[in-house]
């Protein structure tokens, strides 16, 4: 059922993208190609460059080094505008104007709009079109932000934070739209700060730290590594030794500790005891999204040190 | 769910539609035109769902006219004619002014601030639709100005009801809404969302003083009648004195250019301060 649109190229591209702010390297030479028809989802801890990404790609900002397209051309063109859609984390729209005020003013701005009906329904805002937008509770006005990143029948949808704030039933429906718009053939960016979330709707899921890209893959793969284990222990094993072990994703030393992730803990331990008995310290913990990919940073860097 | 399937099996028809095949320009114009028609009425209904803000640009100027043209004003010459007529067009410059500085200006300046309109930067929308809408604002607030004004100067001054010569006034009062909306552009768009108000302030008052829109120019000190013709708001209130017939003797054409050339002026400052501002996000 799906659709996927026929199209050359790239729907967005970040060419070793900087963007400094002053001392703060918001975003550090960052490469991102997004095709046609992806949902992707930006993963990444308060301050890890979500925002500024899909500012850089949507035009708002230009990057202080590298390049950013939207279908190939500069994304502050008008006319690549009218194909893009977007719902930003912070949007106060004017208290004093109706609904359908909005959403009509906001079609207007493009050539060919959804009808105001459809952009009501697939926001879920029916019942409270002639409401002023003041006087809408937080997660009402986000579906108004939404209808407006919806009216005008964009290819190219970026969602920043979208579903901050709703309660778990409106987080639903708005994911089921979001299918819904990928059935379409949109190409959708959003970021969020849930695994969870990224994985119910995203093929793609690109985890950003501290204004770098340190995972990039599908949520299966993603969620894998996320998944991981970390096991530290003292052992006579080495890096090497370990390292072979099935299902071991690194191994190095921390000091006298040895310190692995893998995919499941109870192999790899019970492996390790057979090779070692004296073994002692032993310490098994979860590693979460941001801790497994910290971890892959954190180790090349202390490699680096070394 | 069928219009999506018409787009799959036509993408071509469906490319050149957005990009507009024939008529374009006439599909693009009537698109721009309802565009601007309903940025404008979303100014309007904002300003009269809430008009906090829109109040005080309207009665400051009624207030300093009755308190200056009908009060102390009862019964003096200035010139040629009544001081409540002179200052009629005077405070009608100085109500235009301020509709042109505040309502344009700090507005504009404000929303800069406002995550609506980084939202808006993003959205495909005709930034000079937006301007446009704005400045029809501008211009309805300048109408409801000069029309309470006149009310006021007929009802409580010594102003002839000649409607010829009111017209006048009022058309060239009116006039002058553009040229000082091209300066609230610069303005709201050089100016920090937090400083412009009382920036605009500190230029709005102290320009409509020193060009005689508060006490008549030859009333001022020799100092304000030269510095005068170097302020852009002097030569307007000069060509709404001309058609009272109560200007000083400098000729009309002279008032013209310097407003021009204020104007190119404004709107080259204007271009460069929005490239200037594509890379500050306030949001
Ligand atoms: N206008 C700005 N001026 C200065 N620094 C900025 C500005 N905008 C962002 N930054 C900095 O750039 C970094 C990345 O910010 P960004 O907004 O992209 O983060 P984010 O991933 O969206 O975070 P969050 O989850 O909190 O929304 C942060 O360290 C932030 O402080
Ligand atoms: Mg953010």
């Amino acid at each position: 059922m799906r659709r996927i649109p026929n199209e050359r190229g790239f729907a967005a591209e970040l060419e070793s993208a900087s963007k400094r702010y002053g001392d703060v390297v918001a975003l550090d030479a960052v490469d991102l190609q997004l095709r046609h028809g992806q949902t992707t989802a930006i993963l990444g801890a308060n301050g890890a460059g979500k925002t500024t990404t899909v500012k850089l790609l949507l035009g708002l900002i230009r990057p202080s080094s590298g390049t950013v397209r939207l279908y190939g051309d500069d994304p502050t063109r008008p006319r690549v505008r009218t194909r893009t859609g977007s719902m930003m984390q912070i949007s106060s729209l004017p208290a004093t104007l109706r609904v359908v005020e909005l959403i009509d003013l906001w079609r207007s701005y493009y050539p060919a709009p959804l009808d105001r009906g459809e952009v009501v329904e697939l926001a879920g805002l029916s019942g409270l079109e002639r409401r002023l937008y003041g006087k809408l509770s937080g997660g009402q006005q986000q579906r108004v932000c939404f209808a407006l990143a919806l009216s005008g029948d964009p290819d190219l949808l970026f969602l920043d934070e979208p579903t901050v704030g709703l309660d778990v039933e409106t987080r639903r429906n708005f994911w089921a739209q979001i299918r819904r718009l990928v059935e379409q053939g949109k190409t959708i960016v959003l970021t969020t700060h849930y695994l969870e979330e990224a994985d119910a709707l995203s093929d793609r899921i690109v985890v950003l730290h501290e204004g770098s890209i340190c995972a990039d893959g599908t949520p299966h793969q993603i969620k894998s590594a996320a998944a991981s284990r970390r096991i530290r222990c003292v052992t006579r094993v080495r890096v090497d030794e370990a390292l072979a072990i099935a299902g071991v994703r690194q191994a190095y030393h921390d000091k006298a500790v040895l310190e692995i992730l893998a995919a499941e803990a109870e192999p790899v331990v019970r492996e390790l005891l057979a090779r070692d008995p004296g073994l002692s310290q032993l310490e098994i913990t979860g590693a979460g999204i941001e801790d497994a990919f910290l971890d892959l940073t954190g180790s090349q860097r202390r490699e680096d040190a070394a | 769910m069928s219009r999506q399937e018409a787009v799959l099996a036509t993408p071509e028809i469906d490319e050149t539609t957005r990009r507009g095949g024939d008529g374009a320009t006439d599909r693009r114009g009537r698109r721009l035109l309802r565009c601007w028609l309903l940025e404008s009425r979303a100014e309007f209904l904002k300003v009269v769902r809430m008009p906090a803000y829109a109040i005080p640009t309207i009665l400051f100027p009624a207030m300093f006219y009755i308190l200056f043209g009908l009060s102390f004003g009862a019964g003096q010459q200035a010139g040629s004619v009544s001081m409540s007529t002179y200052l009629l067009a005077t405070y009608g410059a100085f109500g235009v002014l301020g509709a042109a500085l505040f309502g344009f200006g700090v507005g504009v300046a404000i929303e800069r601030g406002q995550g609506w309109m980084l939202l808006k930067r993003a959205s495909p929308m005709p930034v000079g639709v937006y301007f446009a809408a704005k400045m029809v604002m501008a211009l309805l607030m300048s109408i409801v100005i000069v029309a309470l004004l006149t009310g006021l100067g007929l009802a409580f001054g010594d102003v002839p009801f000649e409607p010829a010569t009111l017209a006048g006034l009022a058309g060239m009062l009116l006039i002058g809404a553009l040229p000082f909306c091209a300066f609230g552009l610069l303005l709201g768009i050089f100016l920090g969302p937090n400083s412009a108000p009382a920036v605009v302030n500190l230029i709005y008052l102290p320009m409509a003083f020193a060009s005689g829109m508060w006490i008549p120019l030859p009333a001022l000190p020799e100092f304000f009648q030269r510095l005068a013709p170097y302020l852009p708001a002097y030569h307007y209130s000069q060509l709404a004195l001309g058609t009272i017939g109560a200007d000083d003797s400098r000729p009309a054409l002279l008032h013209v250019a310097a407003l021009c050339v204020f104007v190119v002026l404004c709107l080259l400052g204007a271009a460069w301060a929005w490239r200037r501002d594509e890379d500050r996000t306030y949001g």
